[in-house]
């Protein structure tokens, strides 16, 4: 299979389509396709630190396999050879999962969960784990008990979280692909700081059996890609119904891709006053009412909608999310897997030291303050508030779409921010949320893809927020601002 | 309202998670501005509005009841930090 002048392309810059269509043609294989994006992390993950784990050995093994296969005309699946990190939340068969947390440093799990497991057998190639905040908390990678993940575009700037490492790796071309999860923006927000395209599927969309849990009413799996196209492509995968998770939703897959190509016209475009509020950056205000105006050129009818509750998202939101996340870290207590601390008095202290030692300051944060929004006393001022405030917010969406087919405003009110810069003020940290949190409240699906590049150079994100299951609308509108733009086509200079 | 280490402590407790003093008062002052955030959802009348605990319409899926291969017993104890004789090892609690 010799390939002529004319074929021979920058691997690691072909899109998830082109490249296995070439694997699966056997213009390319599998093996050489993986040593490409193994040469890149070897070049630059030193620098970018978006893994915590690469599984080099791994990966050639089953790139080995998918050439082995095709070479005997077997079908391999639609991602064969697609190279792809995992965030390290996924659970991964005899593949250590930290979950970027001291807790779980050394866990090497006994089975694979569901959307890595549809992922290779589509013949996609994990790459490695990709770093991540602790438990998934936080919006700038810097909670990895495992070291900072920087942003490719300006290395001394957070790649956003908690996802960071895979939407720093995708930028960065370490690999074409990745999973990430998204309680409260951690696919959407970290894609936006990073240039590349996120989507938050509707809750329940993507099985999440093998997902380490966080907030389990607002958690969900979701790709992160170069194009919105890459990203239909992989989630036409992993969504649709899973047995072993009894959240996950029966109705049929829909058809991404090709939604991707169907353009805007006679959608209604919703815009939502209240996302273009004191605290937006005006660059980024700029851009994304470009984007906007782009979209009616295109044929979508703009139309003005309110979603009233939005300033108490934040409130909401992480009352739920703690509280949650108190009772599902319950589980890590010393005895059935990871740390222990050595030589407990009793087992009070084994549970209580074990905890201490292998959680962060700000996992440690979110379980005293969900802990305490559940407390006797406090139940219904907090925890049972935020679930009536939650129905309100889930009201302002279903009244808007009444009104509009998506809704399009800013994925982060500020662009990628320098490392350290926010770390002492939790409350300032968890404010630059609020355009990502009301979808999750909602259970809506959300996408962020670029829409520009600050004067800095820094990218700034666009996000597109649909009905329950609107996948392919929003999509349809992703795509059509995507095709005429380059702005996912630029790759950054990763400076070492 | 005012969160005082106090209360921290005794939250701490509730949830097995040994804090250290420093990081008690450093958790009193951060949780009574997160609170005090909090408190601005006191604005909105929810005295008839139904709570939302998860946003499916789910009701309860059933599976057929049947047996599946689970997990082999040495291989999941083979992650405990401390098993014995098929069981996970913990300090003693009864005398």
């Amino acid at each position: 299979m010799g390939r002529g002048v004319e074929d021979v392309v920058d691997i690691v810059e072909l899109t998830v389509t082109a490249l296995a269509e070439r694997v699966r043609g056997r213009q390319l294989s599998a093996v050489e396709v993986t040593q490409a994006y193994l040469a890149r992390i070897a070049e630059l993950e030193p620098t970018l630190h978006a893994f915590i784990t690469v599984d080099a050995e791994g990966a050639l093994a089953a790139a080995r396999t998918i050439d082995l296969r095709l070479a005997r005309g077997e079908d391999v699946g639609p991602l064969a050879g697609v190279p792809i990190a995992l965030k390290d939340i996924f659970v991964t068969q005899g593949l250590r999962t930290t979950c970027g947390s001291r807790i779980l440093a050394d866990w090497v799990p006994p089975y694979e969960g569901t959307p890595s497991a549809r992922l290779r057998a589509a013949g996609a190639v994990v790459l490695g784990k990709a770093n991540m905040d602790e438990f998934a908390m936080g919006s700038s990678n810097e909670n990895s008990a495992f070291g900072v993940c920087r942003n490719p575009w300006d290395v001394d700037r957070v790649p956003g979280g908690s996802s960071g490492g895979s939407a720093a790796a995708v930028a960065g071309r370490l690999c074409l692909g990745a999973l990430g999860t998204d309680t409260g923006g951690s696919i959407r927000q970290p894609a936006a700081l990073c240039g590349v395209v996120g989507i938050k599927p509707t809750y329940g969309r993507v099985s999440r059996y093998g997902v380490i849990a966080f907030a389990s009413s607002l958690d969900q799996v979701g790709p992160i890609a170069r194009t919105t196209e890459d990203a239909a492509a992989l989630l036409e995968v992993i969504a649709g119904h899973d047995p072993l998770d009894a959240t996950s939703l029966p109705q049929p897959v829909g058809r991404y891709r090709e939604a991707c190509r169907r353009g805007v016209r006679g959608l209604r475009i919703g815009v939502p006053a209240e996302y273009f509020a004191a605290g937006l950056d005006p660059e980024i205000e700029t851009a994304v009412r470009a984007a906007i105006d782009q979209l009616a050129a295109q044929g979508a009818e703009v139309v003005d909608i309110s979603l009233p509750h939005t300033k108490y998202a934040i409130a909401t939101y992480y009352l739920l999310c703690t509280a949650e996340a108190s009772s599902n870290l319950a589980r890590y207590d010393g005895v059935r897997f990871g740390l222990r601390a050595a030589r407990p008095r009793d087992l009070r202290d084994l549970y209580s030291r074990t905890r201490h030692d292998g959680f962060g300051p700000e996992v440690r944060r979110r379980i005293i303050l969900g802990t305490f929004a559940l407390s006797a006393g406090y139940y219904d001022a907090y925890y049972a508030k935020g679930q009536r405030v939650r129905t309100l917010i889930r009201q302002d969406f279903s009244r808007a779409f009444e009104r509009c087919d998506a809704i399009v405003v800013p994925t982060s009110p500020i662009t990628a921010f320098k490392l350290g810069e926010r770390l002492d003020d939790p409350l300032q940290m968890y404010l630059a949320d609020i355009y990502t949190i009301s979808c999750n409240l909602a259970g809506l699906p959300g996408l962020s893809l670029p829409c520009g590049f600050s004067r800095q150079g820094l990218p700034i994100g666009l996000q597109v927020l649909g009905p329950p299951l609107g996948e392919e609308q929003v999509f349809a509108v992703a795509g059509s601002y995507e095709q005429a733009h380059d702005w996912h086509r630029r790759a950054p200079e990763v400076r070492r | 309202m005012k969160i005082t280490p106090e209360q921290v402590q005794k939250v701490g407790e509730l949830a097995r998670l040994q804090l250290s003093v420093d990081e008690t008062a450093a958790l009193a002052e951060q949780l009574s501005r997160l609170v005090a955030h909090f408190e601005q959802l006191d604005e909105l009348d929810t005295a008839a509005v139904e709570p939302t605990s998860h946003v499916l319409p789910l009701g309860c899926p059933e599976r057929p009841d049947t047996t599946v291969p689970s997990l082999a017993r040495e291989l999941v104890l083979s992650r405990a930090p401390l098993h014995e004789d098929g069981y996970f090892v913990v300090p003693k609690i009864i005398d």
